[in-house]
This record gives structure tokens, sequence and C-alpha cells, in this order.
């Protein structure tokens, strides 16, 4: 027997996230690889004082038009909402846009913490929640804000900052194709951060492009297993 | 006024710095372009950190495809033998020393080639993304930015007053107005735009440049 994994709509995938909860939000910049209507339901759901680890912090409806025609929905959406009472991420804010995504706006009004950490440094902290390790060593931010605080230790006479992992409650994330199970492909560069953080939440809700049947996927092909995989939506567009 | 060069004919002059099956990686904003112009004859496999290495130039309208996107953000084509990755693969690569070149954008580059290129004074929202890691790991770091603040300040300073990227990493910098090596022995001024003197674009320059005995024109 299986659990059948597979929701109607991105609104009951989210609809148990408690206000408090720690959520990854995979994709890589303001729209690569974004979930964007499981934000959007997160967003109508309301869940309140979350913490929200993602690359970017999102630029909002408003500035969106100015990186893609049309205009999109980003993370911004949860800021302006104000959901959130903590960002961990590398890119909370662009400098080559004007200071007035929400993130900032919220941040400037001292609304909202940031955690600033370099986009490998956050890869690689997931990826230790992830495998259950207790942190590991990198060169990255020696000489910087960022070694602040933290540990630091010699190793073969070079310097590196001890790093801690991340884990979250829920990830949400978006994949090209699903099979029932939750085998998970990917896209182009829509990949980015969400098989990372696919692994480490207790919680993982994906969007896909297609559903298809178990045995339909490459098992060769297959990016993130099912074991990491708990609820899947099929979305159009 | 004498004319500086364009953001196209910088980074023109910096893709003239990829050698032939190099693994280069371009950072956000100015940098990007140079995905357009690498000199003839010479192949360059572009790394590109949200997971993709091999790609071709920026997309056309026609070509546009949002799954498939450099790392600021546009479009790119795809060539044969381009792939895929998540992004602790990408940091692996890049930390791990598989990156042959890297160009970023700077706010400030100091004599001893202090890198600062995330955080300015009045934005303290606005992150280091991917910089401090490129910084750190790539085997060569070149610097294309204006020589100068819109205020007219210098970039080119003794100690970095904006927040760091890291340390000691930058090996050339290309600007609208020179071509500069950074050496032990200091900032080497190896070529300078089109009818500018040196004590022009010294008093430009906080830092102190060092004439190159060849010293030329930045050559295209």
């Amino acid at each position: 027997m299986t659990v059948n994994k597979v929701f109607d709509n991105c609104d009951e995938a989210v609809a148990d996230i408690v206000d408090g909860a720690i959520i990854m939000i995979g994709g890589f910049g303001s729209f690569g690889g974004l979930p964007i209507n499981l934000i959007v339901a997160l967003a109508r759901q309301g869940a309140k004082n979350l913490t929200v680890i993602a690359n970017m912090g999102g630029v909002g409806f408003e500035l969106s038009h100015r990186i893609k025609p049309g205009g999109y929905q980003d993370a911004g959406i949860l800021f302006e909402n104000g959901q959130v009472k903590k960002f961990i991420g590398s890119v909370p804010a662009l400098g080559g846009m004007p200071p007035t995504s929400p993130l900032e706006k919220l941040y400037n009004e001292g609304k909202v913490e940031i955690e600033m950490v370099p986009q490998g440094t956050l890869a690689e902290r997931i990826r230790c929640g992830a495998g259950g390790l207790g942190g590991f060593y990198t060169p990255v931010g020696i000489g910087t804000v960022v070694e602040k605080g933290k540990y630091k230790k010699t190793i073969g006479g070079k310097e590196y900052i001890l790093e801690l992992p991340l884990t979250a409650d829920f990830a949400l994330i978006k994949a090209h194709q699903a099979d029932a199970l939750g085998n998970l492909v990917y896209r182009g560069t829509a990949r980015c951060f969400n098989p990372v953080m696919a692994t480490a939440a207790r919680t993982t809700i994906v969007e896909v492009d297609k559903l298809v049947e178990p045995g339909q996927l490459d098992p060769e092909a297959v990016v993130t297993p099912h074991v990491y995989v708990d609820r899947i939506v099929e979305v159009s567009g | 006024m004498k004319s500086r060069l364009d953001e196209q004919t910088i980074a023109l002059r910096a893709a003239r710095e990829f050698t032939d099956g190099s693994v280069v990686n371009l950072g956000y904003g100015m940098p990007g372009l140079c995905a357009n112009l690498i000199p003839e004859g010479r192949t360059v496999f572009f790394q590109s950190e949200n997971g993709m290495l091999g790609y071709g130039g920026l997309a056309t309208d026609a070509e546009k495809d949002y799954e498939i996107i450099n790392a600021s953000d546009q479009p790119v084509t795809q060539l044969p033998g381009m792939c895929f990755f998540d992004s602790a693969a990408s940091f692996d690569m890049i930390r791990g020393g598989h990156i042959d070149t890297v160009v970023l954008g700077a706010y400030q580059v100091s004599e001893k080639g202090d890198l600062a290129n995330w955080g300015r004074p009045g934005r303290p929202a606005t992150g280091m993304g991917g910089g401090m890691d490129l910084a750190a790991g790539a085997k060569r770091v070149i610097v294309t930015m204006l020589h100068n603040t819109k205020e007219g300040r210098p970039r080119i300073v003794r100690h970095c007053t904006y927040p760091l990227t890291a340390r000691q990493c930058v090996s050339l910098v290309i600007t609208d107005l020179a071509v500069i090596e950074v050496t032990g022995e200091g900032l080497v001024l190896r070529e300078i735009a089109p009818g500018w003197t040196v004590p022009e674009v010294q008093a430009l320059t906080e830092a102190e440049l060092v004439p190159a005995a060849d010293l030329k024109e930045i050559e295209l």
C-alpha cells in the first residue's frame, strides 16, 4: 500500500502550515524555478511569523515587470502580507533594483530580520541539514562580515569558517515532472535550489508541470527520489 | 570631455582574456555581456551559478526560454554538450577550483586586490549572492566596472570602505579608462583608453598606479 501524495490543488497542499513555521522556498533568482503557485497559496492561507529560507527575497509584483514581460508573483508577496519574521538567504534584495522590493522595505522599517548567507554556503548548509551532518568548514566569507561571531579553524594552513546546518518544517519546491510516488525530474535552470531543499524539510511539497504514472520516468534521470517528497500538485502554466 | 569606453566595449575587452577551452563564470550585470563577445576561434564553457555549464549567448526574443537563464535572470541559448545541475553541485564546482575565470562587477577594488561588490551605504538588504564563493574559489578573478562613481569618486582605492566580498582575490581590473593588473608590486597600469594620459587616469584613481614599461592603448 502506498500513501496518496497527490493533492488536487495548492491551497489544500499548504493548508496545515502553521504560524511560526520554517519554510524553504526553492528557485534561484526572482522567477527561475520558483514554486509560484504554492507561494501564492501560502499567501492566501495566511500563516504568520514564518522564517523563510530562500536564495532570494523576491522583488514583488511591481518590480517584476522590469525582469520579465508581464510580471509575476514571487516570494515578495509573503513579505507584502507581513507573514514573515525572518529571512535567511543570499540575495534579500537586488542592488540593481530600486530599494522598494517588499522585503527591503520591511527590513528598512525594522519589521523583519535578515540572515545573509553566501549562496554556496546556503546550499551546503541545507545539504548538511538534509544529510544529518552537524556543519562544515568553508573558506568563503573569511575577512568579511560573514565570519563575524563564527568559529574559525586553520586546516592545512588555510583559514575556514564553521557553518551550521539548516532544516525546515516545510519545503515548497518546483519540478518539471513527478510520478505519483514523488520521483522528480527538473527542467533547465529551474532545477537550482529545488533538489537541495526537497531533501531538507520534514514535509516537502512540490508543484509540477506534469504528473505521470510510476514507470513513466526514466529511473536513470530521476533527480529527487520519492522518499523526499510528501505532497504533489500538478499545476498548469 | 573625453570619451570613456562603454559597457559593451569593456565587456569585449574582458572577453579577450578568455583562453580556449576554459570554464568561465559571468557575474551579475555588465559581465553577462561577455557571453556574446567570445573572440573568434575560441571555445569557452560558461558556467552559471544557478546550475548550468556550456550555454551560448544571450537569447533573442524568439529564442527566449525562461527556464534556461543565466545568473542575471536573462534567458540564454542552448549549445550541444551543455548540462544542468543543482545549486549545491554548482558551488562544489565553484569552491572546488573548477572555474578558470570569473568576471565580476564591483563597487570598489583596493590596491591589494580586495574586492567589494555587494553592499553599499544606504542599502543594507542587498546580498552577496554567489559573489563570495566565486571570489574565493575561481582561479582568476577579473573585475569589470566603471572607473568612477556617478559623483566622480574613485572606485580603485587604497582600502575598501564598502563591505568586502573577499580579500586579495582580484587579478585584473578592466574599466572604462584602463586595464590594471594587481601584482605584488602594486597596481600595474597595462592599457589606457584612447586619448587619455597616465596623469589623467591617476588623478581619477585613489590607489597608486604603476605604468607598465610596455603601456599601450586598450586593444580590442
